[in-house]
């Protein structure tokens, strides 16, 4: 039997699902609450099955009949999430106590969302991306309602749901257009019957049904509306976990089905997509400007984010594609600097969102205040530092596709939203004296905050050679 | 009258249709809206149903047994997360879901 075969290529994902029911079993059957446990051991997990994947993946496998695929694209979207998830996972530690929400369900369903978010990525057909995307779907729409006695946690939880629900409607219904006009559900199929017909009419209005439930998936405009509410209710770590890895799996899933299933008729995409990165990148500038909850703020900053993220995505190239995986990269290391700082803005041992806390900081804590500058300056896209770059490249794929209104768009929506990044600085350093945040910063949290402006400043020298590796991603993919 | 495969489409579209406007037009109650969810999952089943029984391939009831599957976790989970805003709010009217302004 070939099943061995099968079940090889799909260990990292297997190891973790039976670590995942492990744990599961451990924290029910324990006699003591065994969530600190259970959290440092999937966050170690995520970071050794990440270096397993980094150390072992080569070349191509695809298994069950070719409905997973696991190819340089996937291993690299695999490895961002699983580590960018382990990095939150770490840093919720505190917080989770803090809250008394610290229990074992937290881990658990983080790591079955991770197992959830690694199908995604690597599937090869119609079926498995829909469970892959399915068991993480379920599981984040449990963590946004973690804290079940706040109203604000159940009403995330809520709408998350919701919203969630319609974009898997949406998304299936497309699903079954594509499948009923091309007669199959595995990518490879799609391509062939894409190639020797062309794409039928039925399957077009198909894709358009797939490609606006996945922009649900990735909160893009105009379907972000979720967005906000949901970063906003949800206990602060779990914000961290949406702004990360759920983001860079839902990008590689868009990025999957449209190079791998419709390869074969760009030019039918792309508009679509160009779209949804102009609303995106403008909404996220415009209407995170009236923003004073730093939460929400970040919400919209995401929105704006995967605008420039999708830009990449909508050239249809191969430098587009490896400059949205360098892009999804920057940004999630940005964002963890950033949320490592926000899960400890507090004030007599409250949390505080308000960015008018932040007046004057600098004064209070000139390291802290340094750090944060300089992730705001990168996610502002402002030169000498890596999220300047990160934007450049996207830019310069669009441009070179013959996008250049949507680069020009890119840069005119920057400046905008460079506006309330440098607002948040301004307070820091020249605001007026308030009752200022008291919060202390574990080490943990200080030392991500402080790597992730490093890596903003230091990155600029060749990227910690994230660029070759993105390359051999974008080339598994249109290869 | 025959009844050909239009006929089926046609009938997945109108209920496609009615979920979607059941959500978005709904003002009343929350479960209204779970149940629009499942309204569009059906949709999806009879179109993936009508197009595998027209092409004699069984990917597509395969698939229909898969969304089934998670149509019923999607419900439970659902209605757990809306029994938690319920104890804490008081109702399930759509309009007491306003605490944050989307």
């Amino acid at each position: 039997m070939m099943i061995g075969n099968d079940v090889n290529v799909v260990l990292p994902e297997l190891v973790l699902v039976g670590a995942a029911m492990a744990v599961l079993m451990w924290g029910v059957f324990s006699k003591r609450e065994v969530g600190a446990q259970a959290l440092w051991l999937i966050s170690a997990l995520f970071i050794g099955v990440g270096a397993w994947i980094a150390l072992t993946g080569r070349g191509t496998d695809s298994a069950f009949n070719g409905m997973f695929i696991n190819d340089a694209f996937g291993r690299f979207a695999k490895i961002t999430m699983l580590w960018s998830g382990a990095a939150v996972l770490l840093l919720s530690r505190q917080y989770l106590e803090r809250t008394k929400l610290m229990k074992f369900e937290f881990p658990v369903l983080v790591a079955l969302a991770m197992v959830g978010m690694m199908m995604m990525v690597s599937a090869g057909n119609m079926m498995s991306l829909y469970m892959g995307l399915e068991l993480q779907s379920l599981a984040l729409y449990v963590i946004a309602a973690f804290n079940r006695d706040s109203l604000r946690s159940s009403e995330a939880g809520l709408k998350y749901f919701v919203l969630g629900a319609i974009s898997s409607g949406l998304l299936l219904y497309g699903m079954s257009l594509v499948y009923g006009y091309t007669g199959a559900l595995g990518f490879v199929q799609i391509t062939d019957v894409i190639a020797a017909e062309g794409l039928p009419l039925g399957a077009l209005f198909g894709l358009v049904f797939i490609v606006s439930g996945m922009a649900f998936k990735v909160s893009a405009a105009p379907f972000h509306m979720w967005t906000p509410d949901v970063y906003e209710g949800s206990p602060t770590p779990v914000t961290a976990l949406f702004a990360t890895a759920p983001k860079v799996a839902a990008a590689a899933m868009i990025t999957r089905i449209l190079f791998d299933a419709f390869g074969g008729a760009i030019a039918e995409w792309q508009q679509i997509l160009a779209l949804l990165a102009l609303l995106s990148m403008f909404v996220g500038a415009v209407a995170a400007i009236g923003q004073t909850n730093i939460k929400r703020l970040m919400a919209y900053s995401s929105i704006g984010h995967m605008g420039f993220a999708i830009m990449g995505l909508a050239a249809g190239t191969e430098a587009g594609v490896q400059n949205m995986l360098i892009y999804m990269v920057v940004y999630v290391t940005t964002n963890i600097g950033v949320f490592a700082f926000i899960l400890n803005m507090e004030k007599d041992g409250r949390a505080v969102t308000d960015i008018s806390a932040l007046s004057l900081y600098s004064r209070v804590a000139p390291g802290r205040a340094l750090a944060l500058m300089v992730l705001m300056f990168s996610l502002a896209g402002i030169p000498p530092l890596v999220g300047f770059f990160a934007k450049l490249y996207v830019l310069q794929a669009a441009f070179a596709a013959g996008l250049g209104w949507l680069a020009i768009a890119g840069v005119i929506a920057s400046v905008i939203s460079a506006f309330y990044y440098l607002r948040i600085i301004k307070l820091m350093y020249f605001g007026e004296a308030t009752d200022a945040l008291d919060g202390k910063i574990p080490m943990l949290h200080m030392g991500l905050l402080a790597a992730s402006a490093a890596a903003m400043v230091f990155g600029i020298v060749n990227m910690f050679g994230i660029e070759g590796y993105a390359l051999s991603a974008a080339r598994a993919l249109l290869g | 009258m025959t009844i050909g495969i239009e006929h089926y489409l046609t009938v997945a579209a109108m209920l496609f249709v009615v979920g979607i406007f059941g959500i978005f037009l709904n003002r009343k109650n929350i479960i209204v809206i779970l149940m629009s969810i499942e309204l569009i999952l059906l949709a999806v089943n009879i179109n993936m149903v009508a197009f595998s029984s027209f092409m004699g391939d069984l990917a597509g009831q395969v698939f229909t047994l898969f969304i089934l599957t998670v149509a019923a976790a999607e419900a439970a989970i659902g209605l757990a997360i809306l029994v938690v805003f319920y104890r804490n709010r008081g109702s399930i009217d759509v309009q007491d879901a306003n605490v944050m302004k989307g």
